[in-house]
């Protein structure tokens, strides 16, 4: 177990694209960080440069107390949980997990005693002399967990590991993911584009988008205090709502009819990006702002209106219980709800 | 719709359903099939059958259909009886001498182009791709283009009359690291990066994983370069001048060029014959052997 270090890490591929930018993290010993965001922003690179699969270009990585920038990935004393689970086809479930305590020449009887203790705790006794051809995808992704753990690494590196299974077995994993992590107090970094992963598994999120860094925190401070507009619309579903507005005479005023009845950033602009997170709106209200829903949504919990305020869109999600038709419908806005933008930087003002 | 029905009555009123239906398609089939069959057979039998004959009948007649008494004889002078100018080989030294060709010939070409592929394709080489095109051109200029070379240099080395000689100037193969790149390209990058972590050098990565995950490959080409090896003829032809390292190919000429010393002063053409036959056995038992590796590992692979 160990504390890992990314001091302004950076990537620059020879081409001269810079997949990640500057990244300077700190993650304590034992916590699960996952790192987050679209395809192409570097979450998968910057994973990779930490289990030393890629060259650092700048920067420097230390897992412990030493700087491992030019250390092999096997003298890391890593594990890593790949998204295809790249199990060796033709060797049992358990060679899978032992092949990386025999190569650092553990006897048999040690990698006997740890394959059989990580078959325990992922049940998976029975599948031991299966080849991973024989098994399903959830018992893979299982093998795949064993062969990290049976090594006891410092750190446990996951490259989305559950984007190849079906919905309900991905629930069921996440949960036990987190659990193992939790038992064995691994430090953990997590890859992901899902955002429900992230903020579920998580005890910090780091956002990235296009090879930056654009938030560090634990998942409600992402999802409560969004640090930009990216930020604002990529966690949550569904997303925040973002609407252009203008500030005038100390008053936000969304078009030439709606008005809002909010107090303006204490940043002085002109315009601003205003943003308000669906299930924090109400319906009902006295007329100030209306929304005009165009479709209904119907989730079983609960109710998504699709429309438009003052002619942007505008989502809500109400409750079950609370009647939801097509038309015009008054709604409520939280006053202390409510994240303002820059209009332009689209950072949090 | 009427018409629909009607013609659907009509089928199943005309086929009796307890009786297999056995459609044309399937009569022309195996009419081509067996046709085929008989086309490839026919030959291989006419020579068996012929070997039952007296040399003089042969001279006389040529091939023969039906049986005589000499089979069993012309066999065994095939197979033990020492033959050749000097007297000094028999049937099982060429087959023998032919075994180490065509083994020494199919493993050195799997070895040597498995480790040229496995460089080219994982080692950051600063002219991996040229070099590859350059070992592939090498397909434009067969055995039979560099022969005097390849011959001089054998020669002024003392390797004539080896199995060195015979077996190494053929062991590089330009389709074998073909074959093996394009393998090796198409196993996941992932499999690669989990090996490395879990701490696999180079060649750890090659024994481990490399090998056995290219088995069947390795089996179709094993099939293809034992059999190709096997017909060498040319090569053996020009560097062993001894004859106790002829192969079976050189051997069965050898047989039919040495007058036999039985009196009539005829070629041995039912021992010549018989050998033939014997030297198709190895290649069809090694294809029928590997035949179901060898489909898959052109066909499938197990990753």
């Amino acid at each position: 177990m160990a504390q890992v270090t990314l001091d302004r890490v950076r990537k620059t591929y020879p081409n001269g694209h810079e997949a990640v930018q500057p990244c300077t993290v700190e993650i304590p010993d034992g916590e699960l960080v996952v790192l987050v965001g679209p395809s192409g922003c570097g979450k998968s690179t910057l994973l990779r440069m930490i289990a030393g699969l890629e060259d650092i270009t700048e920067g420097s990585l230390s897992i412990g107390p030493d700087v491992v920038n030019h250390k092999d990935p096997a003298d890391r004393n890593i594990a890593m949980v790949f998204q295809n689970y790249a199990l060796y086809p033709h060797m049992t479930v358990a060679k899978n997990m032992g092949y990386g305590l025999k190569n650092r020449g553990a006897s048999k009887a040690e990698i006997d005693q740890k394959v059989a203790e990580a078959a325990r705790i992922l049940n998976l006794g029975d599948y031991l002399d299966r080849r991973p051809s024989q098994l399903s995808g959830g018992q893979r992704q299982r093998v795949a967990m064993g062969r990290a753990i049976v090594r006891d690494p410092e750190l446990f590196l996951f490259d989305e590991p559950l984007s190849n299974l079906d919905a309900k077995l991905r629930n069921q994993m996440r949960i036990e993911i987190r659990a193992l992590q939790q038992r064995l107090g691994v430090t953990s970094v997590y890859v992901t584009h899902d955002q429900v992963e992230a903020m579920t598994m998580a005890d910090r999120i780091i956002v990235l988008n296009g090879g930056r860094v654009e938030q560090i925190g634990t998942p409600s401070e992402i999802y409560e205090r969004p640090a930009s507009t990216f930020v604002a619309g990529f966690m949550g579903a569904p997303p925040m709502n973002l609407m252009q507005a203008r500030v005038l005479n100390g008053a936000v005023q969304l078009d030439g009819t709606t008005k809002l009845t909010l107090a303006p950033p204490a940043v002085a602009t002109d315009t601003v990006l205003v943003g308000f997170r669906p299930e924090d709106v109400r319906l009902g209200g006295d007329g100030s702002a209306v929304l005009e829903v165009a479709i209904v949504e119907e989730l079983g919990a609960h109710r998504l209106l699709h429309g438009t305020l003052g002619g942007q869109s505008f989502s809500i999600s109400v409750g079950k219980d609370e009647t939801a038709q097509v038309g015009p419908q008054p709604i409520t806005l939280p006053q202390d709800r409510v994240h303002f933008f820059h209009p332009e930087r689209g950072t949090r003002l | 719709m009427a018409d629909l029905t009607q013609s659907s009555t009509l089928q199943t009123s005309v086929s009796t359903p307890l009786r297999p239906r056995i459609k044309l398609r399937h009569v022309v089939d195996h009419a081509i099939l067996i046709a085929g069959a008989f086309l490839m057979l026919f030959p291989v039998v006419l020579v068996l059958m012929t070997t039952s004959f007296e040399d003089a009948d042969i001279v006389k007649h040529g091939l023969q259909l039906g049986f005589e008494g000499k089979m069993l004889e012309n066999f065994e002078a095939a197979m033990f009886e020492a033959s050749g100018f000097t007297k000094t080989i028999t049937g099982t030294r060429m087959l023998m001498n032919s075994m180490i060709l065509g083994l020494g010939f199919a493993i050195g070409k799997i070895v040597i182009s498995m480790m040229a592929a496995y460089a080219i394709v994982y080692f950051r080489l600063r002219f991996a791709t040229l070099a590859f095109w350059i070992i592939f051109t090498t397909l434009l200029l067969p055995l039979e283009v560099r022969i005097l070379p390849s011959y001089e240099a054998i020669q002024s080395l003392g390797l004539a009359n080896t199995y060195t000689g015979l077996i190494v100037p053929l062991i590089a193969s330009a389709t074998g690291t073909f074959f093996f790149r394009q393998f090796f390209r198409s196993i996941p990058e992932e499999l690669v990066e989990a090996a490395r972590i879990d701490g696999a050098g180079p060649v750890k990565f090659f024994i481990d994983i490399i090998i056995p995950l290219s088995r069947t490959m390795i089996a179709a080409i094993f099939i293809i370069m034992f059999v190709y090896g096997w017909n060498q003829y040319l090569w053996p032809t020009l560097i062993t001048t001894d004859e106790g390292m002829f192969t079976l190919v050189r051997g069965i000429k050898q047989i039919v060029q040495v007058l036999s010393q039985t009196g009539a002063m005829i070629p041995e053409y039912g021992k010549a014959l018989a050998l033939s036959l014997i030297a198709m056995i190895p290649p069809v038992l090694i294809v029928i052997f590997f035949q179901s590796w060898f489909v898959k590992g052109l066909t499938e692979s197990d990753k």
